[in-house]
C-alpha cells in the first residue's frame, strides 16, 4: 500500500539556515545556562560514590543460606549441579545420621568465572539452600590468576548467609549442628 | 657595528618577549584550557557530567586537572605507528599542521602599535591566509601516510572541502580591505576605533555583516569542525584523516585545531570586532592601553565560545552538501557582497 510522505518544504529563511542556526545557539546557551545555574537536568549517577539499588530479581553472587542453628541447608541432593548449564558447581557430598537429610555436603564450589548467573540452581533447590540474591558484583580483576579465587567455596561465605525461613528439616536442626558443617 | 648589535639584538629580544606574552601564553594557555572546556561545555549543555574525575588527594578541581591528566596520558601513551611505506611523512604530519597553527599569531595586533604585534608586517592578512592554509598538507598528509582507507577518504574530504573553502573566505574578506583600504591588520584595527554618524562604532560587523557570517562559517569549515566535519565523521570513518593517530601525534593534531579556534577567534576579532580598539575610548594612557588589550582578549574569548557553541549545535552536513554550499550558496553571496561594497563605496565617493 503506498504510503503518503509528508515533505516539509521550509521558508526561503529557514532553508538559508542563518536564522535557524543563531535559534539553535540561543537553545543550547539556554540549555547551558539552566544545567549550570537553576535546575540541573543531568541525571547521572556517580557510580563509584552514588549507587543506585538493584532490583530484588537482581541476580548477582550466590549465597549459601543456613538452618536456624548456623548449619547449611545443603543437603547435597546435586539438582542444583545436575541444572546448571554452565556446570559450574562442584559438590562434594558426605553421608551424616540425620536420617531424614542423609547428606551434607563437605565442600561446595562455584566456579565464579563460568557460571553465568542464570539462577537455575536456584530453581532446582528443593530447600532453598543456594540463593543468587546477595546483590553482590562478582568483584573484577586484572589478571585471570586473580581469580582463582573465583572457585569460591561458598560454605566458607555461610557464616555471612543468614538463613530468612525455616526448612522441611528444621526440627532435626540439633542433629545437624552435630554433624554438619557450620562455619565460623 | 656595535650599535647595529644592540639594536638588532632589542629587536630580537623585543620580538621574543611578544613572542612568549602573546602566543606562548595567551594562546598556548588558551588552547589547554580549551582541551577541558569543550568537554565541559559540551557536557553540560547535554545535560552530561563530563570530565570530572582527574584528582590529586581530594582536590578535583571541576574536572580542570583533566588538563594536567591528558598530557601525562598522552605522553606515557603507546605512539602507534601503523604498517605504513611513509613512517617518515606520518611522523612529521603533526607538525606540519601544528606549525603554521602557531605562525600566523605574529600578524596578530593583540593592542595598539608595535608593542602588541610580533611582527609587523605590511603583508597581514595575506601571510595569515598564505600560512594558514599550510596546514591543510598535514592533515592531507597524515592522512595519506597512515596507510589506511578511512583516513584516505577523510583526507581526500578534508582536503577537497579545504580548498573549496579557501576561496570563499578569502572573497569574505574581501569587502574588509576595499573598506578599510589596507590588508595591515594594525591598520585595519585603527580604522575600526572611528565612529560611523558619531555613534556608531565603526566595526567590521556593522559595515559588512554578510561578510561576517560568511566569514564565520568558512572558518569553522576551515578548521573541519563540525558542522563540517566531514573529514573526521566518526559514524562513517571511524575517526577520519586521524584514525591511525595515538598518543602525542593525535595531541599535536587535536591542539592545532584548537589553536586555529584561537585563530579564527583573533581574526575574527581583528577583522569584524573592532580589533583591540574600545569604542569611545580614545588615548594612550597605560590603562587605557590595558582596557584595550584585555578587550581584544575578551572579543577573542567571545568568538571562541561562538564556535564551540555552533560545534555543538548543528549536526553533520552530508558530504555533497558541504560542496554545494560552497560552491553554489557561500562563492556567489561573497561575490555578490563584494559587488555590492564596490558599488555602495562608489557612491559614497562621488558624493
Amino acid at each position: 500500500m503506498a504510503k503518503v510522505v509528508n515533505r516539509m518544504h521550509p521558508d526561503f529563511a529557514t532553508q538559508s539556515y542563518v536564522v535557524e542556526a543563531f535559534k539553535g545557539v540561543a537553545l543550547v546557551t539556554r540549555q547551558f545556562a539552566r544545567n549550570l545555574f537553576a535546575k540541573k537536568d543531568v541525571v547521572t549517577v556517580h557510580y563509584p560514590e552514588d549507587r543506585r539499588a538493584y532490583t530484588p530479581r537482581f541476580r548477582g553472587k550466590h549465597r549459601l543460606m543456613l538452618r536456624d542453628d548456623k548449619s547449611v541447608r545443603c543437603v547435597a541432593c546435586m539438582l542444583c549441579a545436575t541444572a546448571c548449564p554452565a556446570n559450574c558447581i562442584t559438590i562434594v557430598a558426605k553421608e551424616i545420621d540425620d536420617s531424614t537429610i542423609e547428606k551434607a555436603p563437605v565442600s561446595f564450589d562455584i566456579d565464579l568465572l563460568k557460571c553465568i548467573y542464570c539462577g537455575f540452581c536456584e530453581e532446582a533447590c528443593p530447600c532453598d539452600a543456594i540463593r543468587l540474591d546477595s546483590g553482590v558484583h562478582t568483584l573484577p580483576s586484572y589478571t585471570r590468576r586473580d581469580q582463582k579465587a573465583g572457585v569460591v567455596n561458598l560454605l566458607a561465605l555461610g557464616s555471612a548467609s543468614i538463613a530468612s525461613q525455616g526448612g522441611e528439616n528444621r526440627a532435626h536442626s540439633h542433629e545437624g549442628t552435630a554433624h554438619g558443617r557450620s562455619s565460623h | 657595528m656595535h650599535l647595529v648589535d644592540n639594536v638588532l639584538l632589542n629587536l630580537v629580544l623585543a620580538t621574543l618577549i611578544k613572542f612568549v606574552g602573546f602566543v606562548l601564553v595567551f594562546v598556548m594557555g588558551v588552547a589547554t584550557v580549551l582541551t577541558w572546556a569543550e568537554r565541559k561545555y559540551s557536557a553540560v549543555l547535554q545535560n552530561r557530567v563530563g570530565p570530572n574525575r582527574a584528582n590529586i588527594g581530594n582536590v578535583r578541581a571541576g574536572g580542570l586537572l583533566h588538563m594536567l591528566a591528558d598530557p601525562i596520558k598522552m605522553l606515557t601513551k603507546e605512539d602507534f605507528i601503523p604498517n605504513t611505506p611513509n613512517p617518515i611523512l606520518f611522523r612529521i604530519a603533526p607538525l606540519l599542521a601544528f606549525v603554521p597553527a602557531l605562525l600566523v599569531f605574529a600578524v596578530i595586533p593583540y593592542g595598539p602599535g608595535d608593542n602588541f604585534q610580533v611582527s609587523n608586517t605590511s603583508l597581514g592578512i595575506l601571510f595569515i591566509f598564505a600560512i594558514g592554509s599550510l596546514n591543510v598538507y598535514g592533515s592531507v598528509i597524515g592522512a595519506w601516510a597512515s596507510n589506511n582507507k578511512w583516513s584516505l577518504i577523510g583526507g581526500l574530504r578534508i582536503s577537497a572541502q579545504m580548498i573549496s573553502y579557501e576561496v570563499a573566505i578569502g572573497l569574505s574578506l574581501c569587502g574588509i580591505f576595499m573598506i578599510y583600504g589596507s590588508v595591515d591588520l594594525q591598520d585595519i584595527a585603527r580604522q575600526q576605533g572611528s565612529l560611523i554618524l558619531g555613534f556608531i562604532p565603526a566595526w567590521g560587523i556593522v559595515l559588512q555583516p554578510v561578510a561576517f557570517i560568511l566569514y564565520m562559517a568558512c572558518a569553522i569549515a576551515e578548521n573541519k569542525r563540525a558542522p563540517f566535519d566531514v573529514g573526521e565523521a566518526e559514524a562513517e570513518l571511524t575517526a577520519g584523516w586521524w584514525t591511525e593517530y595515538s598518543a602525542m601525534g593525535f595531541a599535536v593534531f587535536a591542539l592545532s585545531e584548537f589553536i586555529e579556534i584561537i585563530l579564527i577567534g583573533c581574526v575574527g576579532t581583528t577583522l569584524f570586532l573592532g580589533g583591540w580598539t574600545i569604542p569611545f575610548l580614545h588615548g594612550d594612557a597605560w590603562w587605557i592601553v590595558v582596557l584595550e588589550v584585555g578587550g581584544f582578549l575578551l572579543k577573542t574569548l567571545f568568538l571562541i565560545w561562538l564556535q564551540m557553541t555552533i560545534r555543538w549545535t548543528l549536526p553533520r552536513f552530508r558530504y555533497d552538501q558541504i560542496m554545494r554550499l560552497g560552491w553554489r550558496i557561500m562563492l556567489p553571496i561573497a561575490l555578490l557582497n563584494l559587488v555590492v561594497t564596490g558599488i555602495v563605496l562608489t557612491f559614497i565617493e562621488r558624493a
